[in-house]
């Protein structure tokens, strides 16, 4: 399983969300710290979900990091992140 | 539990109004995320220290464990834990970094 469904999957799982799209953005960092020949090191999540109802932007951040502890601590380098609650602005594009 | 880094770490976000820990420094930032946030911060004119965790191992790993944060930049102000580099560009771009800086009386007066 790719470093990519990996993370689709546990968000999928603990999240439910309405909207997820996981994007792997190693390729933009070639030669930077952090990138390893494989790829699979710098990832970019946008999220819509109902948990994010009523929580602030770190609540949001904490429970993805802690969804994805285990990612973070082996392998994944950078993972940026926009987490929205249904009808909020910025599922603004 | 207290240890050596995480009491450097504690003196530094309280000895400075804003403190960015980042890769590399203000003025030569090794990470676009870090970057990002120097840009902001030089763009609203506030002084801030800038913490270099690429210089010790035990700085790098410390700072993830002190506020449960597993990545870098992350931006305090008046010692306490705001966001890493999405958090800080979402709430520059809403005017709520802004806010905050008055709020806390840390804007530069220029």
């Amino acid at each position: 399983m790719t470093m990519k469904s990996k993370i689709e999957t546990k968000l999928v799982q603990a999240l439910a969300p309405e909207m997820l799209t996981v994007v792997d953005e190693s390729h933009l960092h070639a030669g930077h710290a952090g990138h390893r020949p494989g790829g699979e090191s710098h990832f970019r999540i946008r999220i819509v979900a109902d948990a994010f109802e009523g929580k602030s932007r770190l609540e949001r951040h904490r429970a993805i990091n802690a969804i994805l502890a285990e990612e973070l601590s082996g392998g994944v380098h950078a993972l940026a992140i926009q987490a929205y609650a249904p009808g909020e602005a910025a599922e603004r594009s | 539990m207290s240890t050596p880094i995480h009491d450097w770490i504690d003196a530094q976000v309280k000895a400075n109004d804003i403190v960015l820990f980042m890769k590399g420094t203000p003025s030569f930032p090794q990470c676009g995320f870090s970057g990002q946030v120097v840009q902001i911060l030089d763009y609203l004119g506030v002084p801030y220290a800038g913490v270099n965790v690429l210089e010790s191992d035990d700085l790098r790993q410390g700072i993830k464990e002190y506020s449960n944060w597993p990545t870098i930049p992350q931006l305090y102000v008046k010692g306490e834990f705001v966001g890493g580099a999405d958090i800080i560009r979402e709430m520059f771009q809403a005017g709520e970094l802004q806010g905050l800086f008055e709020e806390k009386g840390v804007q530069n007066a220029a």
